[in-house]
């Protein structure tokens, strides 16, 4: 169950009642002047909208991050200029759950790579649910080389629970596939801009994060494991997640403190799937000037940054200790 | 080999419980083990060739020619989420370093193996089960750093859980910085070398563990990106219990080569000494 889903039912009802007044308001037959109920209805869904949307729990950011109506990747691609698909691993097979391929962002040629979440239950299974096997990993990293050798800025859509944890997965190294994956995405000597549109669930989120401009979603969530994940390695019990997330420092907030997310993009009342083009089309806008930025600057220097910038984050001290005598 | 100087200050810090730490039982075969035997056997059952858990030191010792100094151990950790559970996260690691003797999961500096210098990683379960915090993507970053500026190949044993919980995002953005010195290192031109050890998972697994030039692992070490009780509880039914054995990964072709443990050092030994002889090489024709 979806919290955020439950929470809006009472609104859409609410919502389909307005139309229905507005359009009696409207129709010329009846004498009846209905723009005082109308406004009042108006004001009313406008509160509710406000306490059940102002401040959101870090649970509800995770609901809201999955929900079912939540812009996928697909639909973020679909608004660029131009998109040509590319398949495969070359190895096994190719994996739904990630897409890529060359696009057009404005008149700027890119590569493309996004995590794929279905919108039912049929697309879901096709796509596992949005998560990557192995073979997404390596078509990732295939995308990631090429895009590198053309000198195309990547742009990549991140939107998983995490990778998939299947005994297919383990027996064909989910663990090497990411990490060849996020080697590559520390070589690679073009521009990347990540965007975080629905929720980054651990090192299979990553693998497609390593950026040198991240782009958060307001109520997008982003974290070390899914909070389920979470509870269920730290209490053993994986229906503590709410709990889980409260703790974790998922929020776009916590990490944009944290100098993990560089930009937060703002939602509208309600979420990113109340104006799903306003929302993308903003999206791409920030990409497009961030990229206008980071095209700027030279190769060797914008990897060196991207290291620098990784090399920072993390919370330590240094203490001097006397050095032990190590010798035999 | 006599025992360093260092190894026996910590040893003679934790024998409080003198008499019920003169013994222990092997978790494989029931045999009881005298401990100091146990140590002298580099901590491999004498009967049935279980390999315990290693301490990161007694490693150390078993891999290095004599002498070892220790890098990064000024860089220590912090609570940045003021993560509180059944304790907070600062009295667990207090715990941690009372129980490890150690003051992260990973100990990281230099020293020669069979004649050869090299840089050297070795995580260690006892400390937070050697869960990859800021700390030890801070340490494994020094450590590649170093000796890519010393052009030395460098090793890394794995003894990981993944990423620590208790560190949030923090702890995640330690794959990439890992990952950043793994690649920078390698670019250069040096030798890479991980040695999995029990158990290798998640975030290690799935960042240096696998992103060397080669992969050992000891022999029965468990390693995978996710745990079996997570497989377990997605797909619904028991794993063979070969399943992410260092044997069953070696069948299906992700790592070079499973060794006994009193094997290590020399297998290392034996590819340093390839490196070795392809790094003269590179340097005479004008590739290094």
């Amino acid at each position: 169950m979806n919290v955020i889903v439950e929470r809006e039912k009472g609104l859409l009802e609410l919502e389909r009642r307005i139309n229905e007044l507005r359009a009696l308001g409207n129709d010329s037959n009846h004498a009846i002047d209905l723009s005082a109920e109308v406004k009042a209805l108006e004001q009313k869904y406008a509160q509710i909208q406000r306490e059940i949307f102002g401040s959101m729990t870090a649970w509800q950011k995770v609901n809201m991050a999955r929900h079912p109506n939540r812009p996928v990747s697909s639909e973020y691609i679909a608004q660029l200029g131009q998109f040509d698909e590319l398949h495969g691993d070359r190895h096994f097979r190719d994996d739904a759950a990630i897409i890529g391929g060359f696009a057009k962002l404005g008149e700027r040629a890119v590569m493309v790579i996004g995590q794929q979440r279905g919108r039912d239950t049929k697309e879901n299974l096709r796509r596992n649910f949005g998560m990557a096997t192995p073979e997404g990993y390596r078509k990732a990293k295939r995308l990631a080389h090429l895009a590198s050798r053309l000198g195309l800025p990547l742009l990549t859509f991140v939107d998983t629970k995490g990778a998939d944890p299947g005994i297919g997965s383990e027996e064909r190294s989910q663990s090497e596939a990411i990490a060849a994956c996020l080697y590559e995405f520390t070589l690679a000597q073009v521009p990347i801009v990540a965007a975080i549109i629905g929720e980054g669930g651990s090192g299979g989120a990553l693998a497609l994060a390593i950026a040198d401009h991240v782009i958060m979603l307001e109520h997008s969530v982003y974290s070390v494991a899914s909070p389920e994940g979470c509870a269920a390695i730290l209490w053993g019990d994986a229906s503590k997640a709410e709990e889980a997330a409260a703790r974790l420092k998922l929020t776009s907030a916590d990490l944009a403190g944290f100098g993990i997310v560089d930009e937060i993009v703002p939602e509208p009342v309600g979420g990113a799937h109340r104006d799903s083009a306003g929302l993308i089309a903003r999206v791409l806008g920030s990409i497009e000037a961030s990229l206008n930025k980071l095209t700027a600057l030279p190769a060797a220097e914008l990897v060196e940054e991207r290291y620098r910038k990784y090399r920072r984050i993390g919370a330590w001290q240094n203490e001097r200790q006397e050095a032990v005598p190590l010798k035999t | 080999m006599p025992m360093p100087e260092w190894l026996r200050l910590r040893r003679s810090k934790s024998s409080s419980n003198e008499d019920a730490a003169l013994w222990t039982k092997c978790p494989k075969c029931g045999e009881v083990l005298y401990r100091r035997d146990l140590a002298a056997n580099q901590s491999v059952c004498s009967k049935c060739g279980h390999h315990f858990r290693m301490h990161a030191h007694d490693r150390i010792s078993m891999i290095v020619d004599n002498d070892f100094v220790e890098i990064g151990n000024d860089v220590l950790p912090r609570d940045p989420l003021g993560w509180v559970d059944k304790k907070s996260y600062p009295a667990k690691l207090v715990g941690d370093r009372e129980k490890s003797q150690l003051s992260e999961a990973v100990v990281c500096g230099f020293g020669r193996v069979g004649g050869f210098e090299v840089g050297l990683g070795v995580m260690d379960f006892s400390f937070r089960g050697g869960t990859m915090g800021t700390v030890v993507g801070e340490r494994v970053a020094l450590l590649l750093e170093e000796s890519t500026r010393r052009k030395l190949p460098s090793i890394i044993f794995t003894a990981s859980g993944g990423a620590r919980m208790e560190e949030g995002m923090m702890a995640l953005m330690q794959l990439a910085k890992a990952t950043g010195a793994v690649s920078r290192f390698m670019e250069a031109g040096n030798f890479f070398v991980t040695v999995l050890t029990d158990p290798t998972t998640g975030g290690v697994s799935a960042s240096f563990a696998f992103q060397s030039d080669v992969i050992i692992a000891e022999s029965k070490a468990m390693i995978g990106f996710a745990g079996r009780r997570v497989i377990e509880q997605t797909i619904r039914q028991k794993l063979p219990d070969q399943f992410q054995t260092a044997e069953f990964l070696l069948e299906k072709g992700h790592i070079d080569a499973v060794v006994e443990r009193h094997e290590v050092k020399a297998a290392l030994t034996r590819l340093l000494d390839y490196a070795a002889g392809g790094r003269r090489y590179l340097q005479a024709s004008g590739r290094l």
